[in-house]
């Protein structure tokens, strides 16, 4: 986990071929995209709604579209990605399925990184009597963005029922590798995924 | 005064081309004149001009000031200057007042070669792709092969997007903001009203007002009035004027109750009056009719069926596409079609979408979001000159 990115970014950078064409949706600044044109010789966009960070993505030298991802893709023709990134923006999804099922349209495969609701140390909290708050969900219960909380069983379910299938699974704990009862111990999962 | 940042006292230049043109239109001219403004300084390698395309009732003059006019400060001063988003210390920035148009260069009320007399109707319709053939030689003329970006606001920015087909190997960035890949019904039709006002006032003369001794003010003002509706938002003008009363100088207490007449009653109607008389008193009515017949015919899809997609395909430049989220003209949603025909293509593009309360006057405006995206994309275009020999 080198480069300074995020390391579910720096994760999702290792499974991006050379010279992909990418599309990253809530880019943030544009650190992935900057980090793939830069090493491995990538082309691409961000797609970012936040004003600040569309001028990041900007200062990266970062293409970058400026619009709310659940507007819709139809902007970009299918299939003109070979990569198409959502990284820790699922969980603030309304139409999660929708989102999903778009991305495996204009994209060859899709990945996604997320936060694994199912942490151990979240029933715990609960059991406590409290919402779990986390490095991953940093939020209160009243001023979460996030929507859409998943189970890495949940959301291997919900690929499964949109007809896309697996290509690869990474879970990490506080930006480290988890191999052993990642269910459980993981705070973050990594997915990539193709149709059919 | 220049204020600080300022491009300070400029000069507009001349220049003739005596080869004929040939226009869209089959027509074609020869003789004419363009007047023009520089600022900054031309690198060595050539490679640091931008060029500043205007929109309909601007010109040359988009920075600085004039010796003899201290306070007609230019109309893009926030945009282009040192140290500004279009930085003068390291570009060199063409205004170029457009063919047809009435602030120097040759139009309508030009004399015909033919006649010895103006133009007036005579003076051959227009597109944006002839004005940009016509900018194309005063860029030879000026050593200029290719510009490090070509950029304009409305029918500016589709003068920036007609670059950047017809001359691909010579722009390097197109910035085009609050502009349209074509004009909708209702564009056409807030046009067609303008005009209508402007030919049927009796003072136009069929176009010939010139030999008469007139100009057909009314018709100018009510042309302005409608444009100046459509430039603005329905909130800023609700701000700005709500249904404020306007004070007559014969009010002795402050009015709160209608006077029941036609005259002018309500401040917005008091403010689109003076627009419209300001503008009549310095803008020519024929070059009003020839610039919205521009924006019109401007339609780059219809030779490719409609496909823009196709019709931008040869481009080669890198754009930048602004839009404001309460510009109703131009809508975000026609700027995205550009965004999308340009991905399409495969083209590097970038998008911003300010939420600036204006309308599509915004672009003319200073809001901070939009000036730091200019700045950035700028930023951007210096590191590109300075891949191209363009050393300081």
């Amino acid at each position: 986990m080198s480069n300074g990115l995020r390391p579910d970014l720096a994760l999702i950078a290792d499974w991006v071929a050379p010279g992909s064409q990418v599309l990253d949706l809530g880019c943030g600044d544009g650190a992935l995209l900057a980090y793939l044109q830069a090493a491995k010789g990538c082309r691409g966009y961000g797609v970012e709604i936040n004003d600040a960070q569309v001028l990041a993505c900007l200062r990266a030298g970062v293409d970058v579209i400026q619009q709310d991802i659940e507007a819709g893709l139809g902007m970009f023709h299918a299939p003109s990605f070979d990569v198409v990134v959502l990284s820790m923006a699922i969980q603030m999804t309304h139409q999660t399925e929708r989102v999903l099922r778009e991305m495996s349209e204009v994209g060859g495969e899709g990945i996604v990184s997320l936060p694994n609701f199912g942490h151990w140390s979240h029933p715990w909290a609960i059991l406590r009597g409290r919402m779990p708050v986390s490095r991953e969900l940093p939020y209160e219960w009243y001023n979460t963005p996030n929507l859409h909380m998943a189970t890495v069983r949940d959301f291997e379910d919900l690929l499964g029922r949109l007809g896309l299938t697996i290509t690869g699974r990474a879970f990490l704990s506080d930006g480290r590798p988890v191999r052993r009862a990642p269910a459980l111990r993981a705070t973050q999962a990594i997915y990539r995924f193709r149709r059919g | 005064m220049p204020l600080p940042g300022s491009v300070g006292v400029v000069t507009p230049q001349r220049m003739r081309f005596d080869a004929p043109l040939a226009l869209r239109s089959g027509a074609s001219i020869a003789g004419y004149e363009l007047v023009y403004e520089t600022y900054g300084t031309l690198n060595a390698a050539r490679s640091n001009a931008v060029l500043v395309c205007h929109a309909l009732n601007a010109g040359h003059h988009v920075a600085g000031v004039h010796r003899d006019a201290p306070d007609d400060i230019g109309w893009w001063d926030n945009m282009v200057g040192p140290g500004k988003p279009v930085d003068t210390d390291r570009f060199f920035v063409i205004g170029v007042n457009n063919l047809g148009s009435c602030f120097g260069s040759t139009g309508p009320m030009s004399p015909n070669p033919a006649t010895g007399k103006p133009y007036g109707p005579d003076f051959p319709v227009l597109t944006v792709e002839d004005w940009v053939h016509a900018q194309a030689r005063l860029a030879d003329a000026l050593g200029i092969e290719r510009f490090a970006a070509v950029m304009g606001g409305s029918l500016g920015g589709m003068q920036a997007l007609a670059w950047s087909t017809l001359y691909p190997a010579r722009i390097a960035h197109c910035v085009a903001v609050a502009t349209a890949p074509k004009l909708s019904a209702q564009n056409i039709g807030f046009n067609e009203v303008a005009r209508r006002a402007i030919i049927t006032d009796p003072d136009f003369h069929g176009g010939r007002f010139y030999d008469h001794g007139v100009v057909p003010a009314r018709g100018l003002q009510v042309a302005r009035m409608i444009g100046h509706i459509t430039y603005l938002s329905d909130d800023v003008m609700g701000e700005k004027f709500g249904r404020a009363l306007r004070q007559h100088a014969s009010d002795i207490v402050l009015r709160s109750d209608y006077r029941f007449t036609f005259d002018v009653e309500f401040e917005i109607e008091s403010y689109l009056r003076y627009q419209g008389e300001k503008f009549s008193g310095y803008f020519d009515a024929n070059t009003y009719l020839l610039i919205t017949r521009a924006l019109d015919y401007y339609d780059p899809a219809l030779q490719h069926g409609g496909d823009l997609t196709l019709a931008l395909a040869p481009a080669r430049a890198d754009f930048l596409l602004v839009s404001f989220t309460t510009d109703w003209r131009f809508a975000p949603g026609r700027s995205r079609e550009i965004v999308e025909a340009l991905l399409a293509n495969g083209r590097r593009v970038t998008y911003a979408e300010i939420d600036a309360p204006h309308g599509h006057d915004a672009f003319l405006l200073d809001d901070a979001q939009y000036m730091a995206v200019m700045r950035s994309w700028f930023e951007r275009v210096d590191a590109w000159v300075r891949a191209h020999g363009g050393g300081r």
